[in-house]
């Protein structure tokens, strides 16, 4: 069976957290909808609270300490990342930024990522539009059309009573039309052939070409 | 093996007094530190080159020029020289001069430089840094060792019949290090000159210099300029000593806590832990700097970063005793005890006049410092 890694960047800061809770369901359900694919889903969370300190500690020094190294790269090397922030001041948390801001150049281009948040009020849900679309726009990062937030209240009976393309109503109906675009989109993606420079450098003589 | 020290130049306050160096006093605080450099044994000094405050080392060669004078044995060198924002007809020039002022006791580490603004304010393209630092070197390369140059590049008005003066001292142009904390160009740009790489190693955990260093050794390899392990690699370092390991931890600890770059960040222990900066006895800063030799093999030179962060004058020149007296004696028995007979010294102008004049003589024709070694084999 063919298997696929994705990772779940969640910037939840309380225990228990709705913004991690969102971003498992959002998990579960794109395993599913891989399983029907006849993919074999790993799933790998990354809490960023946990790494909070060491996100500082590489801003401010330039590297990533060793422990924060190696979550780096479980999540530039999963096949999709599904990243989850609570909304702050009409935008992602400075937490969630921060993460996205010591990641290598180019580290998540052309990977499928699917953005959800989360708020009090349902009145914060463009956040996902107008701040976390762009940002992973500038990332180069495929981003699944639907994005999914959800407000204090879409965890119980509020949110939109319409079914969706699922038949399934609100916040679910939702995560699983997002989870089955960001399946789809994982599912195709084939591995880049990924080139080492310290493995395979570029010979002298074209560099001093100019790289042609 | 060469051991030395490296500074940056920073005038920073001492976070323990409150206290900030004037320029004037900093700058001779640096010239202070070198000549103690000689005094306590050492083989290096070098010095940093910035262009903006607070640092003061924007004219390298006129303090190394000061130093030469003050002293007999010590080779002068820089860390960085930057390649990307000098005219590197200006650099073949003043290194020149300064290798005849002293007698030869010159060498050079190219860096690109970090700061953003420095290119603008020189006329470049932070954007071109690699470019840059690669046909800049390509020119300074030759005009140490074409006595008449014709050169057109991308970057630089071109030149026709010139000549760069003065010549180098006895037609040896100073061996030169390449500097990089991450491009892997740098390295492979050292391999094909067969020149010097530095892993300044102060800020990365060693994985990440241990794949710097294994793709320039194997790259010097491919360009023929000798095995994998005959390569000339430097590493820096950062050390703090006392007697007691604790009192050590004691007294350095505000000034960590404060320090350009990493204050304010991760705490003490962990950036020991993660990066080769030791705290401690001599006995430690010994037993960690031993262990580079396994992590990137035989290598010939060794810098120490000791005067930054604001400790005193007073201070830097107590570590130096301690470096000189206790450290570097025992390192370099034990360095020389596990090294095999085939790994190179770093070349000095001496070895390179040498190897130059059996070059001539027809011992071997690649004039790149490596012949004793191949007539070894």
């Amino acid at each position: 069976m063919t298997e696929r890694r994705i990772a779940v960047v969640s910037a939840g800061l309380g225990r228990p957290s709705s913004t991690l809770l969102l971003g498992e369901k959002l998990a579960t359900a794109a395993e599913a909808a891989l399983r029907e694919r006849g993919i074999e889903a790993r799933v790998d969370v990354v809490e960023l609270r946990d790494h909070a300190h060491d996100l500082t500690n590489n801003m401010l020094t330039g590297f990533p300490a060793s422990s924060l190294r190696e979550m780096l790269e479980r999540v530039t090397g999963a096949d999709g990342v599904i990243a989850v922030t609570p909304i702050f001041n009409a935008s992602y948390s400075g937490l969630f930024k921060t993460f996205f801001d010591v990641l290598e150049q180019d580290a998540l281009a052309g990977r499928p990522v699917l953005i959800a948040a989360t708020g009090g009020t349902p009145r914060h849900s463009l956040a996902l539009e107008h701040a976390l679309r762009p940002m992973f726009a500038y990332l180069r990062s495929v981003v699944v059309p639907t994005a999914v937030y959800a407000a204090s209240e879409d965890w119980g009976a509020g949110g939109d009573p319409a079914g969706g393309l699922t038949g399934l109503t609100g916040l679910t109906g939702r995560i699983g039309r997002a989870a089955e675009e960001f399946a789809a989109l994982v599912a195709d993606r084939q591995a880049p052939e990924r080139t080492d420079p310290y493995a395979d450098p570029v010979p002298f003589e074209r560099l001093l070409r100019g790289g042609d | 093996m060469q051991f030395g020290i490296f500074s940056v130049g920073d005038v920073t306050t001492d976070p323990t007094t409150g206290r900030t160096p004037s320029e004037a006093e900093r700058i001779k605080a640096m010239v202070r530190i070198a000549l103690k450099a000689e005094e306590v044994g050492l083989d290096v000094f070098a010095t940093g080159e910035h262009h903006n405050p607070p640092f003061v080392p924007s004219s390298p060669t006129t303090m190394l020029g000061f130093i030469a004078a003050r002293t007999e044995r010590l080779v002068l060198s820089t860390a960085t020289t930057l390649i990307t924002t000098n005219d590197p007809v200006k650099i073949a020039e003043d290194f020149a001069m300064l290798q005849h002022l002293a007698d030869g006791r010159v060498d050079l580490m190219m860096g690109r430089g970090n700061t953003g603004p420095v290119y603008p304010w020189f006329g470049k393209d932070i954007r071109q840094g690699i470019e840059l630092a690669l046909e800049y070197y390509n020119l300074l390369h030759r005009l140490w060792r074409e006595d008449v140059v014709d050169w057109q590049g991308k970057l630089r008005t071109p030149l026709q019949g010139f000549t760069a003066t003065p010549r180098p001292l006895d037609g040896v142009p100073p061996f030169v290090w390449h500097g990089s904390i991450r491009s892997p160009e740098i390295a492979e740009q050292a391999a094909y000159y067969g020149d010097g790489f530095f892993a300044n190693n102060i800020f990365w955990p060693k994985e990440h210099y241990m794949r710097l260093i294994d793709l320039y050794r194997r790259r010097f390899e491919h360009y023929g300029h000798g095995a994998y392990d005959q390569a000339i690699v430097g590493l820096g370092g950062q050390v703090f000593m006392r007697k007691n390991s604790q009192d050590a931890v004691r007294e350095f600890r505000p000034y960590f806590d404060n320090a350009p770059v990493y204050g304010h960040g991760p705490s003490l222990e962990e950036f020991t832990r993660e990066t080769p900066l030791t705290v401690g006895s001599p006995q430690e800063v010994i037993d960690r700097t031993l262990k580079f030799r396994e992590y990137f093999g035989d290598y010939q030179r060794q810098l120490f970063l000791m005067d930054h962060a604001g400790l005193p004058l007073s201070t830097a020149l107590e570590q130096l005793d301690i470096l000189g007296e206790e450290v570097v004696p025992v390192l370099r028995k034990e360095f020389a005890a596990v090294r095999p007979a085939h790994v190179p010294d770093a070349p000095t102008h001496a070895s390179l006049l040498a190897a130059k004049q059996d070059a001539a003589a027809g011992v071997d024709g690649d004039g790149d410092g490596t012949e004793k070694v191949e007539a070894a084999q």
